[in-house]
């Protein structure tokens, strides 16, 4: 229940964000704040995917061992050179299943 | 040529035909969108979320990466108030998207504004900004809706199939894995200059290093650090070039229309 009535609040607070300037109010933007949005996207993003590759129960795991680690640096250099979400993620989820098959545990 | 001759006939055409117009012109997105509602559902069902649930967001929320987000939390365990700042966060550039469709919406009907609001997603707003304004307003309004429509209703068939997919998936394939490289595949093509690196960088290092904070408050205090980070190396850039001509940093002059002046600004 939790986990609903939170999505609706996301829900609330993204229609907010998107009516923010279309919607009743003749407000414009600070040329500050429209400086600091075009950081929000790589910054958000990477915060969410790092922990996931580098991480394991809350401790750092920077090893060869980490299948995670290796599938994700090799799916940023795909995605580097093809640009290509497809391509990203199938080679990067190939990745993962041989090393996670080959490393016990 | 083409464009221009297209733009010509968007302005003189029937509102209704402006519908399919917005549609028509949405259509070369779908192959990137579908996936996503795909991967989306079928990983949301592999971490435990009820399929109503994980159909019900992308009607509520109707924004990817921030249901990609809450998907990836769920698997992790993290708490209520993380789930709803980081979604918030990543729906901040939505403010922005809607800052700069604000003035070519502001004559419209106030029932139309309101509801092309809901169907501000990124796409969308990539189709219409470079064409709503040469529309008179009651084409435009349709125009943008045919786009948004189009985009939705693709969100929430993928959504569904994934969701059927992803219930005979085992959750022994760690699908949810599929959620981060999505994120990367997505963080790419954004970091087109030193400081959008460097926001990147910044926002990762710290999540690296705040990985044990409680409650995954951690990626809030990374993203934050990272837009910090991406603004002063703005500043410092400005000020290390004031010998040379001043140079505009107009975000939405770079997406869009000048290819020379971004060549210019690399290496």
């Amino acid at each position: 229940m939790a986990l609903a009535l939170s999505i609706v609040l996301i829900g609330v607070l993204t229609y907010l964000m998107r009516v923010a300037f279309i919607g009743p109010s003749r407000l414009s933007l600070p040329p500050s704040v429209e400086r600091a949005l075009r950081f929000v996207p790589p910054a958000a993003l990477a915060a969410l995917i790092v922990p996931d590759l580098v991480g394991h129960n809350g401790a750092l795991v920077l090893t060869l061992a980490n299948p995670r680690l290796i599938a994700g640096v090799v799916a940023l250099v795909v995605a580097w050179r093809t640009r290509n979400v497809a391509a990203t993620l199938i080679i990067g989820m190939a990745v993962f299943w041989l090393l996670s098959a080959l490393l016990p545990g | 040529m083409t464009t221009s001759r297209t733009s010509d006939a968007l302005a003189h055409t029937e509102p209704s035909r402006a519908l399919l117009l917005g549609a028509r012109d949405t259509l070369p997105l779908l192959p990137g969108t579908i996936p996503f509602g795909l991967i989306y559902g079928a990983t949301a069902l592999t971490v435990g979320m009820p399929a109503w649930l994980t159909q019900m967001m992308s009607i509520v929320v109707f924004a990817g990466s921030a249901q990609f987000a809450v998907v990836l939390l769920v698997a992790g365990g993290a708490s209520a108030v993380v789930l709803v700042l980081t979604a918030a966060i990543l729906n901040l550039r939505h403010v922005l998207y809607s800052a700069s469709l604000g003035p070519t919406l502001r004559d419209a009907p106030r029932g139309w504004r309101l509801a092309l609001a809901y169907l501000l997603v990124d796409e969308v707003y990539g189709v219409v900004i470079g064409r709503m304004l040469r529309l008179p307003m009651r084409q435009r309004v349709r125009y943008m809706l045919g786009s948004g429509l189009t985009l939705w209703i693709a969100w929430q068939i993928s959504t569904l199939v994934g969701i059927l997919i992803g219930a005979r998936i085992p959750a022994g394939w760690s699908l949810d894995f599929a959620a981060t490289l999505t994120f990367i595949a997505l963080l790419v093509p954004l970091l087109r200059d030193r400081a959008l690196i460097g926001a990147a960088l910044i926002a990762g290092v710290v999540a690296a290093l705040t990985l044990a904070a409680p409650l995954k408050l951690g990626l809030v205090v990374a993203a934050v650090a990272g837009i910090g980070a991406g603004m002063l190396l703005d500043r410092w850039h400005a000020r290390r070039d004031t010998s040379a001509p001043p140079v505009v940093s107009d975000p939405r002059a770079a997406d869009h229309t000048a290819p020379p002046a971004a060549t210019a600004e690399e290496g």
